[in-house]
């Protein structure tokens, strides 16, 4: 099980009472897409993914990328049992979406390269430290189901 | 996955900005690394002071920015450009080479940080490109 501090706690609770989970999400996974784009054979059938342009304002993969950030509210809110959580999500993204796992570590650069656009200098060392954690744990746990 | 012209334009145009920060750039994304990967401190175990403000991380950051920055002006030949280096982080530092990664993600995030507005997915793709190249380029040697 892993361990977390009160600052912790504090910082994951603050960052996800305060984000607009649609601006973070669309931003962060679009990037994902723009900065990797062999991620994108994940979304064949998302409509218009041409250039960059064409991805930054697709609907559908905005509502993708909220879906995707309000798929960390599991994690927030369970701390003290992310791998189970998680287990659900990570048999539907190894069985069902067959998701090679590098690709969640890939949205979780991006992701906290949105956050940290979005805060400045609030996202200092300690709480970049405190999102890297937190997200190689989910990482860790939405690859647990792989077999 | 090799830099195209436009990546090359790109990057040129955005480090620009970056060429009059090189220090606020550098320690931040140096102390950055050193605290959110703490193993990269094992490195630095000469310094007695690791803190952001320590005088060693801020001239140590300024001088890799200021590489990067050069790197930049070799960016059409980086293995030949950074063979010194190469050779110097191959056989004197033997830093190993994923921490190569680790710091480039630091440094897009502390541009992420100071240039909000233009560091664009576009831009992003381009300089996480070229710094991939820069720590290709500098493992070049090591065997």
């Amino acid at each position: 099980m892993v361990e977390w501090t009160d600052f912790e706690r504090q910082t994951i609770a603050d960052i996800f009472g305060k984000i607009d989970y649609e601006t973070v999400g669309a931003a962060a996974l679009s990037r994902c897409l723009i900065v990797y784009p062999w991620t994108q054979r994940y979304f064949g059938n998302f409509g218009n993914l041409y250039n960059a342009s064409a991805i930054k304002i697709n609907p559908m993969i905005a509502k993708h990328g909220t879906t995707i950030v309000h798929g960390l509210d599991r994690a927030w809110k369970n701390l003290d049992n992310i791998k189970d959580a998680y287990t659900e999500l990570s048999i539907l993204h190894s069985e069902t979406i067959h998701v090679d796992p590098d690709n969640f570590r890939l949205f979780s650069d991006c992701l906290t390269i949105t956050l940290a656009a979005q805060m400045g200098a609030e996202f200092n060392a300690d709480v970049q430290a405190v999102v890297q954690k937190f997200l190689t744990v989910v990482v860790n746990a939405l690859g647990k189901q792989y077999h | 996955m090799s830099l195209t012209d436009r990546d090359k334009a790109t990057v040129r145009t955005f480090w620009a900005k970056v060429a009059g920060n090189t220090e606020a750039v550098g320690t931040n994304a140096l102390s950055r690394m050193l605290t959110v990967y703490p193993q990269t401190k094992t490195y630095f175990a000469h310094w007695k002071d690791l803190g952001p403000g320590s005088i060693n991380v801020r001239k140590h950051g300024k001088t890799v920015v200021d590489g990067i920055g050069a790197a930049v002006m070799k960016i059409d030949d980086l293995q030949k450009g950074l063979l010194s280096l190469s050779e110097l982080h191959a056989f004197q530092l033997r830093v190993d080479p994923t921490n190569f990664k680790i710091l480039n993600h630091c440094i897009l995030v502390v541009l992420a940080i100071t240039f909000p507005a233009e560091f664009t997915p576009e831009a992003h793709v381009a300089v996480d490109k070229f710094l991939a190249a820069v720590a290709l380029a500098l493992s070049d040697k090591y065997r």
